[in-house]
């Protein structure tokens, strides 16, 4: 039964919203919008499920001073210091009518001057992990690879004055070996394929997957009985 | 002499500045000729509450005067009632959806070209009545195609389902998960699944979850610690299930924990943090990254990178596959993300559905060289038929809503 009836509503869902694609009246219109409004009520009480353990797990590693245990104190307090700062509207100037991100509040004095820096120090180590990828990947050490570095090299330089000043000499005939047009080239027909190529076998296997999930083949998510 | 043709000649340019002066204000204030042929009508293969309106231009739009500057659509619900404007659509413009109406409802429309003179006689149409439509025929296309994709997959199955023997090429990623796991436990370290930063409404994330079922089983025999950070809450329960499934299958559900899986936060780079904080610490042998990725998927490999630890990654993001490839040592690319699955679990009807997913890409090659075939064709010859073909095809696969 724990298996038998989430196959059985896979199915039915599945094959209503396939329903709801090709025919836009209702009943079956109004299921494909209120499925996705389902499925955000059900996710809000799995917040709650997913908080629950959070607290759990740095919990125990504090109270068993397990290794690495005091950056979950670390963790444990930012937690309820957001969450605290946000239920009691704490600095709100409106009180408790007002918006608990309204300006002046703790919760947004903690996100805009905490969160906002920590997420964009994280996004911009993006740029060192780029700089190192970069070296790996277009080391020539085969003819792919080779390729590959010249490609890059050729889309890198071209906004760049450099990508202006090294080809634009070049004789009319040989105009179609600016760095521009091969930029333009490189991007409009050797990568566009690839991606073309790439996108055809993602939808194929997105059909294969769902089929799979919707016959009750593919059930490995479900868990057991 | 000179200064008396100059004179002439200054004294003519006046008097045409002056007709000139006279005439163009006449011009500008002059009334349009009307639009034609206004039609309204249902507006097809929709949700109903819309009208579509289309009218040809006045000869005074583009051409003859060329004075006007936009057209005045005005509706009622009776034909002698009050009309009230609903849109102003600017000159050149011959088509007007007219949205948020009520299914049933009898509408009248007007329509008249508008000038700095002022409007143009009205031109009337209707009653329409919006409704909803029984099938979408935008997305007939797509029918077919869907109808010979799901044929060839169920037919496939069918096979599997049958015990037909159904080959599958090697693919050197998932060969590759074995070997992963066997050196995490020899060096005594955990495995780290990523299952992606998506939830489970994205089939990406159902892939990735259904791998980890199967990773699972291997780290269950091999006695290796498996660790599975989540950023969706959704995401921890099922993968619970999968994992302890996986381990009750092993014979080893006293090794599992539901520690395994446990959530991190919703936030992306939040997320990226903890995770690369876990695998400084706890330096994980092997690193699993199948499912749907943003601009974190370089940063997490290259964090594994660098504690040396060994890396497949799968995912159906277009734009994060070159980061993979660049960063772990195999990568799943698109497609072979979904058929990880089966092929890692050997069942024959989840292999028929893969074989039946290779006849859908023959297909689409057959489809993609023919049209390719027949536009060259077109651009060379000029044929007219030969260029229609082209166009059919090309409408075949195009996606309209």
């Amino acid at each position: 039964m724990k298996r038998t009836i989430p196959l059985l509503i896979t199915f039915a869902v599945g094959l209503i919203l396939i329903i709801a694609m090709f025919i836009p009246h209702d009943p079956f219109f109004d299921m494909d919008r209120n499925f996705s409004i389902f499925y955000d009520v059900i996710a809000v009480f799995a917040f709650i499920l997913g908080g629950g353990n959070l607290l759990r797990v740095h919990l125990n590693k504090v109270y068993l001073k397990r290794r690495d245990w005091k950056y979950s104190i670390v963790t444990v307090t930012g937690f309820f210091l957001m969450l605290l700062a946000g239920l009691l509207k704490i600095g709100v100037t409106e009180g408790w009518s007002g918006n608990f991100q309204g300006t002046g509040s703790l919760f947004k004095y903690l996100y805009d001057c905490t969160f906002q820096p920590l997420s964009s120090t994280m996004f911009s180590l993006l740029a060192f992990f780029v700089a190192s990828a970069s070296y790996r990947a277009f080391r020539a050490k085969t003819i792919e690879a080779s390729i590959l570095l010249v490609a890059a090299f050729v889309i890198l330089v071209r906004p760049t004055p450099l990508g202006y000043y090294l080809t634009f000499w070049l004789p009319d005939p040989l105009k179609f070996l600016t760095i521009s047009n091969l930029s333009t080239w490189i991007l409009a027909v050797p990568n566009m394929v690839g991606q073309r190529a790439i996108m055809i076998g993602i939808a194929l296997g997105i059909v294969s997957t769902s089929l799979r999930l919707i016959l009750g083949i593919e059930r490995g998510y479900l868990g057991g009985e | 002499m000179v200064t008396i043709g100059i004179m002439r000649y200054l004294g003519t340019v006046i008097a045409l500045l002056a007709v000139l002066a006279i005439v163009l204000p006449v011009w500008a204030d002059e009334v349009p000729l009307a639009p034609s042929d206004f039609r309204a009508f249902d507006s097809p293969s929709d949700h109903g509450g819309s009208i579509d309106l289309k009218w040809q231009r006045s000869p005074d739009d583009g051409a003859g005067g060329n004075i006007v500057t936009a057209y005045e659509i005005s509706r009622s619900a009776t034909p002698d009632g009050e009309f009230s404007q609903v849109a102003r659509p600017l000159k050149g413009v011959t088509a007007y959806s007219d949205n948020g109406l009520t299914d049933g409802t009898k509408y009248y429309y007007r329509i008249a070209a508008v000038s700095a003179g002022g409007l143009s006689d009205q031109v009337s149409a209707g009653p329409a009545v919006a409704s909803q439509q029984w099938f979408n025929k935008k997305r007939a296309n797509l029918l077919v195609v869907a109808c010979i994709l799901v044929f060839a997959i169920a037919y496939y199955i069918y096979l599997g389902a049958k015990g037909r023997d159904l080959h599958i090429r090697r693919i050197a990623g998932l060969e590759a998960v074995g070997e992963a796991v066997g050196r995490a436990t020899e060096m005594g370290r955990p495995v780290l699944f990523i299952p992606g930063i998506q939830d489970m409404d994205n089939v990406q994330t159902v892939a990735g979850i259904t791998i980890l079922g199967e990773i699972a089983k291997m780290t269950a025999q091999y006695e290796t610690r498996l660790e599975v950070p989540v950023s969706r809450s959704i995401v921890m329960s099922t993968g619970r299930e999968t994992v302890r499934q996986a381990y009750l299958e092993a014979g080893r559900p006293d090794l599992y924990s539901d520690d395994m899986v446990h959530y991190i936060t919703d936030e992306q780079f939040g997320y990226v943090a903890a995770v690369d904080g876990i695998m400084v610490r706890e330096r994980p042998a092997a690193c699993f990254y199948l499912g749907a990725f943003f601009a974190e998927s370089l940063i997490l490999a290259e964090t594994g990178s660098s504690i040396g630890a060994i890396q497949v990654a799968g995912t159906a993001m277009p734009t994060q596959i070159p980061f993979f490839v660049a960063a772990c040592d195999y990568t799943l690319i698109g497609e072979e993300l979904f058929a990880a699955s089966a092929y890692l679990s050997k069942d024959k009807k989840m292999l028929g559905s893969i074989k039946g997913q290779d006849a859908g890409k023959a297909v689409a090659m057959v489809f993609i060289i023919v049209g390719v075939v027949l536009v060259t064709l077109a651009a060379i010859s000029g044929n007219h038929a030969v260029s229609r073909a082209g166009e059919w095809i090309k409408n075949l696969f195009a996606l309209r809503m």
